[in-house]
């Protein structure tokens, strides 16, 4: 007589469902946030809040609140963080890529380089950058582009493209496919040479680490896929791990603050939105 | 046959031709496989430009997408505007001046805030011209991405330094646009005072759609 499965059963399938817990995989939440063993320097195990390694292929999003710090780090030296911000409950204000360059005269990004929306406000700082490969100009890959190049650019396929993923982020967030504007990336490297031609410099190396600060409240979605100009025939996309806690906006008198004068407009219209929404 | 092309537009039957005063906004249909000539008068004006698909306005003009398929941040003739699903737009099928913008964006109230002060708070701006033209085809803030910049030259030094330097554009150059599907065409003439993009002194541009005769 066959035995019966362990599922046949709504008490076996909840036994075998429960059973499940405590199985770890090398990319995944880690919850609470405070039980992360291994806390960045300086930082109390307790205030971190978000603790979680994103797979290759994959995407996390989460409203952060401001004065919280994220930092990023490349675990092979082969990921390549897409991000984009919204203010968290206004949405329609967001990340402008345009802006984050021009107002700050530098297409690079990197350590004290602020993330702009499109209403001259601060939404992110870079605080701190170990790798200095990034790009603001280039954007993500797209399903068609990754059809093209690696045969398929679904989430559920072995190669998912960057904007659709940003696409199930935005969604989650009562947002659409419309409210994706361009996005920038870290650890993955472009340069433009004086003709106007991209170079993709690639990565820095495994462990390398950017740390962004929330100076207002924002909704963060970001996506672990290969940078669209990653020459390689073969979809290559390691791990990526995400540690956010809490530490503080930055304030009057900060040196990031006083850094540029652009940027301490952009900082000075952040301060007078939050005083004036009376939450700063 | 083809027609002579001695006028500013490119050839064929005119569907129609309007002068964009200073400051102004502009938008039109543009059908598959018809021309676009912008024509900018009067030398060194910013054409501040984004593109939609007429039938699906969430696939728009992606300036990371058209900088990734041609490998260079400059527009000129030959290049694609793709959209964010990474399909053509339009193509760029003439240009008279020779380099184009896709970096910097567009102007606005707020940023303008950013780069000179407070003081320019009250001057008008590309991204009011965007949201007050676009709301014409049911676009609104959401649907406002980075765009191109029609004869506005913005170079990018070896340390990443880029900027709004003067123009190297004159009067009567072109630049010709076909559309490769039936698309929006948004137009802010841009309004900014405070860099060299205007050449300080913000003019006209001619905005022609032409069908193609028959060959």
């Amino acid at each position: 007589m066959a035995t019966a499965s362990v599922t046949a059963s709504a008490y076996g399938a909840r036994d075998h469902a429960r059973a499940q817990e405590g199985t770890t995989v090398d990319a995944m939440p880690v919850l609470p946030a405070s039980s992360w063993p291994a806390p960045p320097e300086g930082i109390a195990g307790e205030d971190i809040v978000w603790a979680e390694t994103v797979a290759g292929g994959n995407y996390t999003h989460k409203v952060l609140a401001r004065g919280t710090e994220v930092r990023l780090t490349d675990l092979s030296g082969d990921a390549c963080a897409h991000v984009l911000l919204y203010s968290a409950d206004r949405p329609w204000e967001r990340l402008n890529a345009a802006d984050t360059v021009k107002v700050l005269w530098n297409a690079y990004l990197g350590a004290g380089h602020l993330l702009l929306s499109d209403q001259g406000r601060v939404l992110a700082s870079v605080t701190e950058d170990t790798s200095g490969r990034h790009d603001a100009l280039t954007g993500t890959s797209t399903l068609a582009r990754n059809v093209e190049r690696y045969g398929d650019g679904t989430p559920q396929s072995a190669s998912p493209a960057g904007r659709e993923l940003f696409k199930l982020a935005a969604l989650k967030n009562g947002l659409a496919p419309r409210d994706l504007p361009p996005s920038v990336s870290f650890f993955q490297g472009v340069r433009i040479a004086e003709d106007g031609t991209t170079e993709f410099t690639g990565s820095a190396g495994a462990g390398k680490a950017v740390t962004l600060r929330a100076e207002q409240d924002v909704t963060v979605l970001l996506a672990n896929v290969p940078h669209p100009l990653d020459p390689r025939p073969a979809y290559s996309c390691g791990r990526l791990e995400v540690l956010a806690y809490r530490a503080g906006p930055t304030a009057a008198g900060d040196a990031l603050w006083d850094a540029t004068p652009e940027g301490r407009r952009a900082f000075l219209n952040t301060a007078e939105y939050l005083t004036v929404r009376g939450i700063a | 046959m083809t027609t002579a092309t001695t006028s500013p537009y490119a050839a064929g039957r005119v569907v129609s031709d309007e002068t964009v005063p200073a400051r102004a906004a502009w938008s039109a249909i543009v059908r598959r496989g018809r021309l676009l000539t912008i024509t900018d008068l009067h030398g060194n004006q910013a054409a501040d430009f984004l593109v939609y698909d007429a039938h699906d306005t969430s696939v728009r003009y992606s300036a990371p997408d058209t900088i990734q398929a041609q490998g260079n941040i400059f527009l000129t003739t030959g290049s694609v505007l793709l959209s964010n699903e990474h399909t053509p737009l339009m193509t760029v099928v003439e240009d008279t001046c020779g380099r184009h913008d896709t970096v910097g964006g567009a102007c606005s109230k707020e940023s303008n805030t950013l780069r000179y002060g407070h003081h320019t708070f009250s001057q008008h701006a590309c991204v009011e011209n965007f949201l007050a033209e676009g709301s014409k085809h049911g676009l609104g803030k959401r649907d406002l991405v980075s765009n191109i910049n029609w004869y506005m030259n913005v170079p990018v030094e070896k340390d990443g330094t880029l900027g709004i330097v003067d123009g190297i554009s004159a009067p009567g150059l072109k630049v010709v646009l076909r559309a490769e599907t039936d698309v929006i065409a948004l137009l802010s003439n841009c309004p900014q005072i405070n860099n060299p993009c205007n050449g300080f002194d913000p003019s006209a541009v001619q905005m022609t759609i032409t069908e193609p005769d028959e060959s």
